[in-house]
């Protein structure tokens, strides 16, 4: 059995339960709730936009989160991701402890955006009309859309979350963190090979 | 999803397949809306839609049921995290069904529509709440 250091400073657990004694709990916050006044302004923003259904503040925010909901998922599938899985364990701990709550805010909020601006958008451009000649690309990106809402909502976002909690715990289990983790990484690769077909989607619609 | 990994091998009650039957009833909304959504404006004939919305309804309740079953599951666990789960999905939910509202949907496909996404704002938090509390060692005692 290996042991694992949670911190430089911190005790090795192990993970039959037999290690040392519990320590301090890592400390960081799974919700950062500073974040959540910039969530509430961004959200507020979206309802302004759809109620005034003007075409410049739909657009912004369709293109502004769904632009960082595709970079986000491609970084943290392609580029993060594997860097990752090669970490030493308390530098991806601490990788962890640092990025996942952020990412725990940052994604619901831009998706939520993206979708809703989108879908308003699709409205007042008449995209989402069955007799629009781009109808098709529309119905694809919601098909795109649909998989990467299941992949994410059912294995990224709850793999997410899990993690932190564990890594909260008096003796956080190494072999939870590293089937969790697995699960997340996996789910953000699903995701980012479905934002390329996102891309050549929203880039088709955008040239018409 | 299975992890090889250097450490000892998860030792875990059996427990049913909470995740798998989740992601199944997402599919099954996620698709009744697609089919919704890519027929407006014209009328749309709501029973493929309304199946697939009370076949996930039905995933729900039976996934709902079975995890009631497993003896001595962390539920403290679960509810702490799952209540604030559900209203952060409650919020999303809210906007999501604001944009159908300005859009002037109605009738048949605005329910349909509604209530999918009620078993969206509950679904997502229940599997947020047992993947967190499956790895609990030692969660409270099961109600």
């Amino acid at each position: 059995m290996s042991g694992v250091t949670l911190a430089p400073t911190q005790a090795p657990v192990n993970g039959d339960g037999t290690g040392p004694p519990p320590r301090a709990p890592l400390d960081f916050e799974i919700v950062p709730r500073e974040g959540l006044i910039v969530v509430a302004v961004a959200f507020l923003a979206l309802i302004v936009a759809i109620a005034a259904n003007k075409l410049w503040p739909l657009m912004f925010l369709h293109v502004a989160g769904g632009a960082a909901w595709t970079i986000l998922d491609l970084f943290l599938g392609f580029v993060l991701g594997p860097i990752l899985g090669r970490l030493s364990i308390p530098a991806r701990i601490e990788l962890v402890t640092k990025l996942m709550p952020k990412m725990l805010i940052i994604l619901p909020t831009v998706v939520t955006i993206s979708l809703a601006a989108g879908w308003q958008l699709g409205n007042k451009l008449g995209f989402v009309m069955s007799q629009s000649p781009n109808h098709g690309w529309v119905v694809a990106s919601f098909i795109v859309v649909g998989i990467m809402a299941v992949v994410a909502l059912g294995l990224l976002e709850p793999a997410n979350i899990a993690v932190l909690v564990e890594l909260k715990k008096p003796q956080p289990r190494p072999e939870v963190i590293e089937r969790l983790m697995k699960r997340f990484i996996y789910s953000a690769g699903i995701t980012g090979v479905m934002q390329i077909a996102t891309l050549v989607i929203m880039t088709r619609l955008a040239s018409g | 999803m299975s992890a090889t990994t250097a450490h000892a091998p998860l030792d875990e009650p059996r427990l049913p397949p909470v995740t798998q039957i989740g992601m199944a009833s997402l599919a099954l909304i996620v698709a009744g809306g697609i089919y919704l959504s890519s027929h407006l404006p014209e009328h749309v004939p709501l029973a493929p839609a309304v199946i697939l919305l009370v076949l996930s309804a039905l995933l729900l309740g039976g996934n709902l049921t079975a995890l009631s079953r497993v003896h001595g599951f962390a539920w403290g666990r679960f509810f702490q995290i799952a209540r604030w789960a559900m209203l952060a999905y409650a919020i999303t939910a809210g906007l999501i069904e604001f944009a159908f509202l300005e859009d002037h949907l109605s009738g048949g496909p605005l329910v349909v529509l509604t209530l999918s996404l009620v078993v969206y704002a509950v679904h997502v938090p229940m599997l947020i709440g047992f993947t967190v509390a499956r790895y609990e060692v030692s969660g409270p005692a099961a109600p």
